[in-house]
């Protein structure tokens, strides 16, 4: 059945070897072994789901990381920068060509690459953004959009369309066992990442002048203005904060999904906006639960429906479509009301 | 006759009454005034009666005139939280504090647009160019172009309506909210920004309009003049609440309403 | 009969000799960019007035065009044809026996495609800017996803092939310009004002009794339409489909064309599709190796005109017409500065 063929490759490529599962018609029942779950017609393992829960989790991080960016930008200038998801992938390509082109040692391609992406980050505000910050809104709509479509092109000839392999450190990638389960070091290591920038970022916005420059900013910027604060350098700041933060998430991104391609953000970055409307536009908290709840449900919609694999990008859209009908604000956000 | 009244409507925005228990009563043919301090509620109060705001509580209530057995009779109609749209369905009309009008469009198309709730041809009808729709094309611009006379913008008809002189922008809101075919006009602050001359201008076209167009009108306005001069009665809010009504000269010396506008003297 | 019907009839006249001409004398290189024109003109009007005229932010018209492509391709291809590509899975019944021709396939898929509109549109038209604009790139990528699903109707990931490519000139140019009259008739009508007044103002347009869901749900099911048309044209001149055709760079193909030749006009509508199809072939050369050492760059094509978006928005963000529209007496003003001898207009 296409459904087991599917989920054989699935165990494969996550590492889960040796485990075996044995797939169920919804309504008839089947003896499978001891220490055995039923969940949603499916019968699994123990080891299995904590295996798709890791890596769920793992994704669920990834999404939260890039998702963070796109909503810390439309907190402040309520505007949705289509480009994140590309600039994501250009930190992806930078990691790679200083490993592979300039033979750099794989934590200084990286840390070179993160720090390019956020200079990059803050190019595309200044050059797409700023200049238009006063204009109607559908023209700035439309200048992300331009600034999107642009970086993808310009990956396009500047990295050729055929796919490049990511380069796999052994040590991220070599498998860790746990009891039956066998995992990835990086599995582990994506959700910890993710947890020490969170708990940093966290107290930058807080305990910081520069981020109290961002809150203000992104409740007034008029009055902002007044106060003193340099709008365009907070303005800055935010978009190369959101930048790295999306950098981190796309090195680790091209250590587990190896394969790279110019259009390897459009997917991404969509869901993590998507993950940012769930959660609530605006929230860093927001974003964080938003990326978990789509990454987690993603991987555990294949493992439960795997004849409804094909539509995994689609779950994405469904959440999105019902969250923004039934609470628009998101799950953590607040409500905006406009003055007549 | 009453034609509209509001019972005990109040708004909340989260923690923040803007406007309590405000009951209104407006009859026929009425100049009804409301005014104010700033930030006191008004606009609030019209966006309550307009739809624009759902009331958090109370009720605003319609008297709408049907025919039945050839007689006129007047219905009370629960219209409380219906869309803005709706409500202009039923005659009741507005402008705004700040004046929102189609900018990039002509004067003439702005107030042609006012004409289109009343419209009975579909789409296919108007993309066809049937006959039903020509005469009902044809009478909206007749009717568009002799309320503009009536205001005195008929040359301006092909302008943009952002390249009129501020008092001449307001006049156009007043024609475009009248192609409506309201029963009751509501005017939001319509003498701010006019110096005095503009103003007693005003003051006698509101007159005229409510004549010959048989209305209700209900303000909201600061100039005094306008006010005293042709309310037959005026509410006062303060901080949401209704501190007084009556004739003009009974709130002239109502002491709460100075106390309000004036603020209260610390040495007294 | 009146001196404008005179004008347009004989620019009428004018285009069928020159197509008749095209027809026989060009080769079929240029006679495709001419077709592609014409269907980007529909495609382009018919987003022109969901975002330019009523100012809805749609990024999901690739979606409607995927309907309309699907829908045309399925009514028309033949028996034999459908059974060569559904090899892995049969078409379903009755289509896999129906065969219709052009132009009633053209018109249910335009009208699928409304259906569609009507569907997506009546959760989605609630939301405000940017919320509408990634709700309906969701539905486009949710209509994407299905039929790279559903083997059994669409043929999934692998597409229909051997469309036959029944769009010639006739067909594309006389859809093209019936478009134009519908478009033109539509926006001059009360409705059309009605929609303009929803891109000015929503609030004051409800306050003046128009109903914004209604109004916005036709403006998106009309333009819906058209989406479905000119997808269904685009389908059976290339003669194939398949989902990886429709996804979001064609809608930003068509919302170059609309921003470029100004939102809120027809005519810059009409005139920026033919440049920007015609600039797309004449630029192909960027593509190919161009200086004795210097390698093929593909894709500087699509760079260059990636910056040109970027120059209009920042630049030129009215477009090349902004709102304004072409119209006889314009163009002869230009010419003589003394109104006409008999029955002129000033």
């Amino acid at each position: 059945m296409g459904g087991s063929a599917f989920y054989d490759n699935f165990l494969t490529n996550t590492g889960c070897i040796g485990i075996s599962y044995i797939p169920v018609i919804p309504g008839t029942k089947q003896a499978a072994g001891a220490d055995t779950l039923y969940l949603g017609g499916v019968y699994m393992t123990l080891e299995m789901f904590l295996q798709h829960l890791s890596n769920g989790i793992s994704l669920g991080s990834l999404y939260a990381l890039i998702a963070i960016g796109y909503t810390m930008v439309y907190g402040i200038l309520r505007l949705i920068n289509f480009a994140h998801g590309d600039i994501f992938m250009m930190a992806v390509y930078f990691a790679f060509f200083g490993v592979v082109t300039f033979g750099m040692q794989w934590y200084v391609s990286f840390i070179v690459a993160i720090a390019l992406t956020g200079v990059l980050g803050i190019t595309v505000e200044t050059l797409a953004y700023r200049p238009i910050r006063e204009a109607p809104r559908i023209s700035i709509l439309i200048s992300s959009i331009g600034a999107s479509y642009l970086l993808e092109n310009l990956a396009i000839v500047m990295f050729g369309g055929r796919p490049k392999t990511f380069p796999q450190i052994a040590m991220f990638t070599d498998m860790v066992q746990l009891g039956n389960v066998h995992i990835q070091l990086l599995t582990f290591m994506i959700p910890v990442v993710t947890v020490v920038l969170l708990i940093a970022l966290m107290y930058l916005i807080n305990k910081t002048k520069s981020g109290m420059a961002m809150r203000a900013v992104s409740k007034d910027i008029e009055t902002a203005r007044i106060m003193g604060i340099d709008v365009n350098r907070t303005i800055s700041f935010t978009f190369g904060i959101g930048s790295l933060l999306a950098a981190v998430g796309g090195i680790m991104w091209g250590l587990k999904f190896p394969s790279i391609l110019p259009l390897m953000g459009v997917m991404p970055g969509i869901k993590c906006f998507i993950a940012a409307v769930i959660g609530g536009i605006g929230s860093i908290q927001g974003a964080v639960v938003g990326g978990f709840i789509l990454g987690i449900g993603e991987i555990l919609l294949v493992a439960f429906l795997p004849e409804l694999s094909g539509y995994r990008d689609a779950f994405a859209f469904i959440l999105l479509i019902m969250i923004l009908l039934f609470k628009p604000t998101g799950i953590m956000g607040e409500k905006i009301s406009e003055k007549v | 006759m009453n034609l509209l009244r509001t019972d005990s409507i109040t708004m909340q925005f989260g923690g923040l009454t803007a406007v309590k228990d405000f009951s209104l009563e407006l009859n026929k043919g009425e100049i009804v005034a409301l005014i104010g301090p700033n930030g006191a509620g008004k606009t609030t109060a019209f966006n309550m009666i307009t739809g624009v705001y759902t009331p958090t509580k109370g009720k605003v209530i319609f008297s709408e005139k049907s025919t039945a057995d050839g007689k006129e009779t007047y219905k009370e109609r629960d219209i409380t939280g219906l869309r803005p749209d709706q409500i202009t369905g039923l005659g009741i009309a507005r402008t705004f504090q700040n004046i929102r009008l189609f900018k990039d469009l002509s004067v003439l198309d702005n107030v042609l647009i006012a004409n289109h709730l009343r419209i009975n041809s579909n789409v296919f009808e108007a993309i066809f160019k049937l006959p039903r729709y020509k005469r009902e094309e044809k009478q909206m611009i007749e009717k568009t172009m002799s309320l503009l006379e009536k205001v005195g913008l008929a040359e301006h008809r092909d302008e943009k309506s952002s390249s009129l002189p501020y008092g001449q922008q307001r006049r156009l809101e007043i024609a475009r909210a009248l192609a409506t075919d309201p029963k009751i006009l509501l005017l939001d602050e319509p003498a701010a920004g006019m110096n005095p001359k503009e103003t007693d201008d005003l003051t006698v076209f509101i007159k005229q309009i409510r004549d010959e167009f048989d209305l209700t009108v209900f303000m909201i306005e600061h100039h005094m003049q306008v006010v005293m001069g042709i309310s037959k009665r005026i509410y006062v809010l303060d901080y949401g609440i209704t501190i007084a009504q009556g004739s003009p000269y009974e709130i002239q010396n109502n002491q709460r309403v100075i106390e309000a506008y004036l603020g209260v003297d610390e040495d007294a | 009969m009146k001196k404008n019907t005179i004008f347009t009839l004989s620019a009428i006249v004018l285009l069928v000799i020159f197509l008749f001409i095209a027809n026989t004398t060009l080769d079929s290189y240029i006679l495709r960019i001419l077709n592609l024109c014409a269907i980007y003109t529909v495609l382009g009007l018919s987003m022109n007035l969901i975002n330019g005229f009523t100012g809805l932010f749609s990024l999901g018209h690739a979606g409607f065009m995927a309907v309309g492509a699907y829908t045309t391709a399925l009514m028309t291809m033949s028996v034999s044809t459908k059974q060569m590509n559904f090899f892995l899975a049969p078409l379903i019944s009755p289509l896999d026996q129906i065969v219709w021709p052009f132009l009633p396939s053209l018109i249910l898929a335009g009208i699928l495609s409304a259906i569609a509109a009507f569907l997506i549109g009546a959760p989605v038209l609630r939301l405000k800017g940017d919320y509408l604009a990634i709700a309906t790139l969701g539905f486009s990528e949710i209509i994407r996803v299905i039929f790279t699903n559903t083997q059994s109707l669409t043929n999934g990931a692998l597409g229909l092939k051997g469309i036959p490519t029944t769009t010639n000139l006739w067909w594309s140019f006389g859809i093209a310009v019936f478009t134009i009259f519908i478009m033109v008739s539509l926006i001059n009508s009360s409705y059309g004002r009605a929609f303009k007044a929803i891109r000015e103002d929503e609030i004051a347009a409800e306050s003046m009794g128009i109903s914004l869901f209604r109004h916005k749900v036709l403006s998106f099911a009309i333009g819906a339409f058209f989406a479905g048309v000119g997808g269904g044209l685009l389908g059976n001149l290339i003669g194939a489909v398949d989902p990886l055709m429709f996804r979001f760079f064609l809608t930003y193909n068509i919302l170059l064309i609309i921003v470029l030749g100004g939102m809120g006009s027809i005519t810059g509508t009409i005139i920026s599709a033919f440049v920007i199809t015609i600039a797309q072939e004449v630029l192909r050369f960027l593509d190919e190796p161009m200086f004795p050492n210097i390698p093929a760059l593909p894709g500087l094509r699509m760079v260059v005109f990636s910056i040109l978006l970027m120059v209009v928005v920042l630049f030129f963000r009215n477009g090349l017409m902004g709102t304004r529209e072409f119209s006889w007496d314009k163009l002869f003003g230009r010419f003589s500065k003394k109104p006409l001898a008999k029955g002129g207009t000033k």
